[in-house]
């Protein structure tokens, strides 16, 4: 049989990032798939080499918008865990807040991406307006609607007063009510499921050998979340990981969409305990020594290893992001589908490019 | 660091990364830095029940490192990243880029991480950019 090769991307309708893959063909079905990389590639890691520590908070939320709060969060922590700075229990509760506000809005962008994937425009565009709700309490809090630029080493730079608290909660429970409004149709609706179930499964054994990370491993019915670390104010939360057993598209979608509700309960716990304190601790002297720091993206597992030898400068910033950890998957799963299905298997993953090539 | 961390040699690496995944560890990545003179340090990273640990690996630049792929295959990206940047070689890699991950053209042969450049052969050897010591923020020193 002749094998046609058919590239996918890196300019494609369903990728917001540029993702090439050499797809080779066989009457329609892929019989193999390789990834290629190094569009959006931009040296970040070795611009935090030369930056200041201080100003490598801001090198670090340009690795990627939609979680940018949170790559810095991680850097933070992986400084504050060098330096033995004690970070003021208020910072901790109001870094989990605007996490997981990134958390929801990463997941409806997601969401709306994935309708739009199988060509449900009106879903894509409703799950889109109520990520703006959520954007604009980003804009409201930080003064910013996705780079958000609160953290600082020792603390934050910004907080919440009474006020805002209150109008918070209200603009959650809105989001909340159009979200379960436009569940019915997202987990039961029947060009839905004859698009997603079934397609691109990933078993347990195979998502634990392959070292998936997030969203794309709890679908397959791995209990694994950074959030149970217990980092930030985590710790002081009731949160157990979203999981589904399927391992298939509608499973991931199925992740995400409950981990959004779970996001607003998080944040109406934190809310309601935030601590009195200070925001912010005032950092002396530089880091020295190793240290790895993990947390919880949008797409799983964000690893950070830094190496500080007591100068101004990092001696090593590596940054370990979840697509790159969900990537290899793809070389697997994609073998054996349809073409029409690979937009929908490759998008299900959550690729993010930009966190991938740094 | 506060987690466990293991240093082996590099003709001991396949072996051990294959007794941590019996264990039930899950691959996690790689890192990897410029050490002292022409050495690179590669640190492995796995995670079980959230505890991480590490095996640390120290080689000459010049000399090619045994890939773990036959034991995780999800290693061939970081691997071939690492080839990219650094220029260490892995030996026995699954999918090979060949250093073209994200460079191509002339820029294979520029470690962008690092101060040398290892050649490949005599004529990329004869075609190699002076020494990249101009290369701002190089690791390592």
């Amino acid at each position: 049989m002749l094998k046609t090769v058919i590239p996918f991307g890196p300019q494609h309708p369903v990728l917001p990032e540029p993702l090439h893959l050499k797809l080779l063909v066989e009457e329609d079905v892929i019989t193999e798939a390789i990834p290629a990389l190094g569009f959006v590639h931009r040296g970040l890691e070795m611009l935090a080499h030369i930056r200041d520590f201080h100003q490598v908070t801001q090198v670090v939320e340009r690795v990627c918008g939609i979680c940018s709060m949170i790559h810095a969060m991680c850097y933070c922590q992986s400084i504050e865990a060098l330096m033995e700075i004690e970070v003021p229990p208020r910072a901790k509760f109001l870094r989990t807040i605007w996490s997981e506000l990134h958390r929801m809005h990463s997941h409806l962008l997601w969401l709306g991406l994935f309708a739009d994937s199988f060509g449900f425009e009106s879903l894509f565009m409703q799950l889109w307006k109520i990520r703006e709700k959520v954007l604009d309490l980003n804009e409201a809090t930080t003064g910013n609607r996705i780079i958000v630029s609160v953290n600082v080493i020792g603390g934050v730079r910004r907080d919440l007063n009474p006020e805002q608290i209150s109008w918070m909660l209200a603009e959650l429970a809105a989001v909340e009510l159009e979200i379960n409004r436009l569940g019915s149709t997202l987990l039961t609706d029947y060009t839905v499921k004859k698009r997603t179930a079934g397609k691109g499964v990933i078993t347990r054994d195979k998502a634990f050998e392959f070292g998936l990370v997030g969203p794309t491993l709890r679908a397959s019915g791995i209990c694994q979340d950074m959030r149970m670390l217990g980092y930030a104010a985590f710790d002081q939360l009731d949160f157990e990981p979203v999981v589904e057993t399927e391992g298939d598209c509608y499973a991931r979608s199925k992740v995400r969409f409950r981990e959004v509700l779970q996001s607003i309960d998080l944040i109406r716990q934190a809310l309601s305990r935030i601590a009195q304190s200070e925001i912010r601790t005032k950092v002396k002297g530089r880091p020295e020594g190793e240290t790895v720091c993990r947390v919880e993206q949008p797409r799983g597992e964000l690893l950070y290893y830094i190496k500080a030898n007591g100068t101004k400068n990092l001696e090593r910033l590596r940054i370990r992001t979840p697509t790159f950890a969900n990537i290899p998957a793809l070389l697997v799963i994609l073998p054996g589908m349809w073409l029409s299905d690979v937009p929908v298997v490759v998008l299900s993953i959550d690729p993010c490019i930009s966190c991938t090539e740094r | 660091m506060r987690d466990e961390v293991i240093s082996v040699d590099p003709d001991n690496l396949v072996g051990a990364v294959a007794k941590i995944k019996v264990e039930g560890y899950r691959f996690v990545t790689l890192s990897c830095m410029q050490g002292d003179e022409n050495m690179v340090v590669v640190l492995y990273h796995f995670d079980k029940d959230l505890v991480l640990k590490h095996l640390r690996v120290s080689v000459p630049a010049d000399r090619a490192l045994p890939s773990i792929t036959p034991v995780y295959f999800a290693a061939f990206l970081v691997e071939n990243e690492i080839q990219d940047l650094f220029g260490l070689r892995f030996s026995g890699l699954a999918v090979d880029y060949e250093r073209t991950l994200y460079l191509e053209g002339q820029d294979v042969r520029v470690t962008p991480f690092c101060r040398y450049i290892v050649a490949k052969t005599p004529d990329d050897k004869a075609k190699m950019l002076p020494a990249s010591a101009d290369l701002p923020g190089t690791g390592g020193s």
